[in-house]
């Protein structure tokens, strides 16, 4: 559309401009600048090209590390999001029950994210946490920082505690947006619940759930502070997801070269990623004729 | 204060909107953009409106050229078919709103907006909010707050189109008092050729981003030029048919003619396509030297006290509407009439060749 | 195809109504003779829609009982009724195509696929789809959405009655004549009962056999085109239907005789004597202009050529009177009468039609 021309507009964005400047393009950089060169200590640099980047490449404990993201995220999409949808599906549309509804699935949410790892973590003990006493009295053996499953199941838990929230409060207001015609006419048609899920639900609220799922992936591919509260990476390095494993390289080791490398690496994963996703819901909208 | 557009075209994501149009417009005036949907009302208001810089062309205000200009410079007021009020402000305070944006006084604000509110029958709503009030009333509200602006020039989009029928025959007759009040030019568009009658002033066919016949109203109805306008300005649609002129007669098909006469008689010989409105077949004859045709009736239709039949001309759909009940027999034979001066002749590229003869001597 | 009784039928949405103003709909006794198609006429929020959604089931009333074919289904849900709907905008299952969107109610019913499969075939010939079966539903144009929506509902043989609240609106103007001779051709063809729901008065006087105007929640008349058009039992009929609607003046009647502020005119047909507020009502078009001395005098305020004929707005002491004039018609200025014919003069007595006096 040919809006009419208005130059003052500029100045507005001016501010923002400077802040993302400052807050991300400069440090974006200064990565960069990171990952092609060596250095020895004392502030001296010298030029190393893609030297790092292969070595990352090459690297079995990247793989590692990323082998395990990707289960953890593929996990974590399999039960939110059904979850999610199952939960919106189920909340009251109207009347006072929905808004109670509505504030304490927002809950979890409003959660910092450290506050959940430290709630998770003293939650899963087997002296004070009542999870963890429970099971323990159940007669089952869980002890998360030293069993593999303990620790995977407590740190998908948590986060399936913390974010179906999101995928519900998401898929509750698409479901909002469906007029009762739709509901009435299926009634008509003498359809079962689940082809009025399949056949009006699910296709109306895909646009969201689109949105849902990228930005569950996102978060869960960039996961830090909730299973680093509660796991450490452990045991050994059995939850040490991708950041985790950066932050140890770059912070613990102090290999910034590496670190950084890996940290582009992973930035153009996440980026090509949403690229896809983007590109698919817009796809889906201009099918849908908007 | 005149509205003149120069070439103006629109063009987007490389679908032309608009074709290069020349339209004139002078104070004091209701202009009717009348068309079918998508046929280029709507990006032709917002061009006039400057809500959209035109692709090509130009928009010359009073003798200013306003192309570039900001809407909110232009002094223009706007009612959509969706009712737009503000929601959080009485039925006052919005009708006040464009008057406190001007920075008026508090009396003259006060007596503008009881005025409009009682020209638009609202002065016992003036302290409700605009959602407690009836579809109509809503647009009564938008529509008052579009004339207290005193804009040079108001644009209305199909402002009735959401209103119940009776509604918007009632809101139809306020309109153009309402109007005389004004001085303003006034730009309203619509998809129904009644409204534009019942409206008066000057219409604009419109069809697929052209305007196919600009004048007054009256004139384009009845002399439509080409074969599109008359399409457009006609509810139920014009009726067609392939005609023949040899000599001094024009043949209908089924042994029919009649004397090429009056402006039919300069034609050249040839194939052409007459024309003629569905009020004007008849069921009985009642002028000599009628011409007849024979139909099979598909369906027919009561509107209380005219009938519309639906005939089946040689594969061809006709629609005619008699006065008076009907009751027909469907599938049967129909004998129809239709008066030779009723007829409208085109030429095989649509173009109007000569109108028909009633439609001159009125 | 059924018989539908409403059996004092009431609907108010309060909880605890306590007065009549509390009902949106108002006791109502009536039969829809099978196979006929019925229009419900009225202004937004007369209670049309209300009523239509008892009879589909998707509203439980709060008084009376409703009857298919004798059989009590007032608490029946909608699925157990058998009726289809058309609502005011498309729906349409968007994933799938056509030919699957016609299908459905009858595979949710389990049926034969062979049997399916012809129906299909048959229904999308006479709503005139058969070309775009296989087409998604997704893309196609409203009013191809509608017809879909329409065959979807008459997909099932032994369906009880077709609803429709406001189907047309929005479909483009040039597409609502196609759609609404289609509805009609269908109901001849294949006979079942119709209930149209609509404001638009051409609508409904096209479309039925008999026409229900609803006013305030009440059924005001019901009776064909021609009986609204020509005897109105009451004003709000004479003034919703036809256009422009019914001149209403008030007067005095004595005998056969009428006296409008002072004029008197001659009714052609005796009254006895009535109470409370006395009014004639008169169509545009059984009014004419004269020159001469009989008549109400008048003056003419606006001539509008509406094309097929001329509207003809005159102002008689302080009311409106609209007259229609033929196309064409000469309206000079020494036309300052307007005749009534007697046969298209109502007498209304506070509101409700009186019968004249049978000779």
């Amino acid at each position: 559309m040919n809006k009419t021309v208005n130059k003052k507009a500029w100045f507005l964005i001016l501010p923002v401009l400077l802040l993302v400047a400052f807050s991300a393009v400069i440090p974006l950089m200064t990565v960069v600048n990171y990952s092609v060169q060596d250095t020895f200590g004392n502030n001296k640099f010298f030029w190393a090209g893609l030297e790092w980047f292969e070595e990352m490449l090459a690297s079995e404990r990247m793989w590692n590390a990323l082998g395990r993201q990707i289960t953890f995220s593929a996990i974590i999409l399999a039960i939110e999001i059904p979850l999610g949808i199952f939960v919106a599906l189920n909340m009251p549309k109207k009347g006072f029950w929905a808004s109670l509804c509505l504030v304490l699935m927002s809950l979890p949410l409003l959660i910092p994210w450290n506050v959940v790892g430290t709630i998770w973590q003293i939650f899963g003990r087997v002296d004070i946490g009542l999870l963890g006493y429970t099971l323990a009295a159940l007669g089952i053996d869980y002890n998360y920082t030293q069993d593999f499953y303990a620790a995977w199941i407590t740190v998908i838990v948590m986060d399936v505690w913390h974010w179906t929230s999101l995928v519900a409060l998401l898929a509750y207001a698409g479901l909002q947006s469906i007029p009762d015609a739709y509901y009435q006419a299926a009634k008509i048609d003498q359809a079962s619940r689940w082809k009025v899920f399949r056949f009006i639900e699910l296709p109306k609220i895909m646009g969201v759930l689109m949105i849902a799922i990228l930005l569950r992936f996102m978060d869960s591919f960039m996961i830090y502070t909730e299973p680093f509260v509660v796991t450490g990476g452990g045991p050994g390095n059995s939850t040490t997801f991708l950041s985790i494993d950066l932050v140890k390289m770059a912070l613990g080791q102090f290999d910034l070269g590496p670190a950084a490398a890996f940290s582009i690496m992973y930035y153009l994963v996440i980026l090509l990623v949403s690229y896809v996703f983007y590109t698919v819901m817009t796809n889906l909208d201009k099918r849908d004729g908007h | 204060m005149s509205l003149v557009l120069e070439g103006v075209s629109t063009v987007i994501n490389g679908q032309t909107h608009i074709y290069p149009t020349d339209l004139e417009l002078s104070s004091g005036t209701m202009n009717v953009l009348l068309g079918p949907t998508s046929s280029g009302k709507t990006s032709l208001m917002r061009a006039m409106a400057g809500l959209d810089v035109p692709t090509t062309g130009k928009v010359i205000w009073g003798g200013k050229d306003v192309t570039g200009m900001r809407v909110q410079d232009r002094g223009v007021a706007m009612v959509y078919q969706q009712f737009i009020n503000y929601p959080s402000m009485t039925v006052y305070e919005n009708i006040a709103s464009p008057m406190r944006l001007l920075g008026q006084s508090k009396g003259q604000i006060d007596a503008a907006v009881k005025k409009a509110a009682d020209l638009m029958k609202l002065s016992p709503f003036l302290d409700r909010k605009p959602l407690e009030l009836s579809g109509g009333q809503q647009q009564r509200c938008a529509l008052a707050r579009a004339l207290v602006k005193d804009a040079g020039l108001v644009l209305l989009d199909e402002p009735l189109a959401n209103l119940d029928y009776k509604l918007r025959e009632e809101l139809r007759a306020e309109i153009p008092k309402i109007f005389e009040e004004a001085g303003s030019i006034f730009v309203y568009a619509t998809t129904e050729p009644e409204e534009a009658l019942l409206l008066g002033g000057n219409t604009a066919a419109m069809w697929e981003g052209t305007i196919t016949q600009f004048g007054k109203t009256p004139t384009v109805y009845r002399q439509p030029v080409n074969a599109t306008t008359a399409r457009v300005f006609s509810d139920p649609p014009m009726n067609f048919l392939d005609i023949q002129k040899t000599g001094d007669r024009l043949l209908f098909g089924d042994a029919q003619s009649a004397p090429a006469s009056g402006a039919f008689e300069a034609l050249k010989d040839g194939s052409y396509i007459a024309g003629f409105r569905p009020n004007h077949l008849e069921l009985a004859q009642q002028a000599p030297g009628a011409l007849v045709f024979t139909g099979k009736l598909n369906v027919t239709e009561i509107t209380g006290s005219e009938t519309f039949i639906h005939l089946d001309h040689h594969g061809e759909n006709w629609v005619g509407l008699v006065h008076g009940i009907k009751a027909l027999e469907i599938g049967a034979s129909l004998n129809v009439y239709l008066d030779p001066k009723h007829v409208y002749i085109f030429a095989q590229d649509g173009t109007s060749v000569a109108p028909a003869a009633y439609a001159v001597a009125a | 195809m059924a018989k539908i009784t409403l059996e004092n039928l009431a609907h108010s949405y309060l909880p605890n109504p306590t007065s009549e103003d509390d009902f949106a709909l108002k006791e109502l006794n009536h039969d829809w003779v099978d196979g006929e198609a019925y229009a419900l006429l009225g202004a937004s929020g007369c209670g049309k829609s209300t009523l239509l959604n008892i009879i589909s089931g998707l509203l439980h009333p709060s008084q009376g009982r409703i009857l298919f074919n004798d059989r009590d289904v007032t608490m029946a849900p909608t699925t157990e009724r058998n009726i289809a709907q058309v609502f005011q905008f498309p729906v349409v299952y968007d994933t799938m195509t056509v030919r699957d969107n016609l299908a459905f109610p009858l595979r949710n019913r389990g049926a034969d696929p062979a049997y399916i499969k012809e129906r299909v075939q048959q229904i999308a010939a006479m709503i005139g789809m058969e070309d775009t079966l296989n087409h998604k539903a997704r893309g196609l144009t409203a009013d191809a959405k509608q017809k879909i929506s329409l065959g979807r509902g008459m997909v099932r043989e032994d369906v009880n009655a077709l609803l429709f609240d406001e189907p047309l609106t929005v479909i483009d103007p040039h597409m609502k004549w196609e759609l609404r001779t289609q509805l009609k051709s269908l109901h001849h063809e294949f006979g079942h009962t119709m209930i149209y729901v609509t404001h638009d008065q051409t609508e409904a006087l096209t479309f039925a056999d008999k026409v229900v105007v609803m006013f305030d929640g009440r059924v005001v008349q019901m009776g064909t085109p021609q009986q609204l058009f020509e005897q109105p039992e009451h004003t709000f009929v004479g003034y919703f239907i036809g256009s422009p609607g019914m001149n209403v003046l008030s007067a005095q009647v004595d005998g056969d005789k009428a006296v409008l502020e002072g004029t008197q005119i001659s009714l052609g047909k005796g009254f006895d004597a009535l109470s409370g507020k006395v009014e004639l009502g008169v169509r545009p078009e059984f009014t004419s202009l004269s020159a001469g001395d009989e008549g109400l005098p008048v003056t003419i305020k606006r001539v509008e050529d509406v094309g097929r004929h001329k509207i003809v707005r005159a102002d008689f002491h302080g009311t409106e009177i609209n007259i229609l004039a033929a196309e064409g018609a000469e309206i000079s200025p020494d036309l300052n009468r307007v005749v009534f014919d007697p046969a298209g003069v109502n007498v209304y007595s506070d509101s409700w039609r009186v019968a004249p006096k049978v000779a």
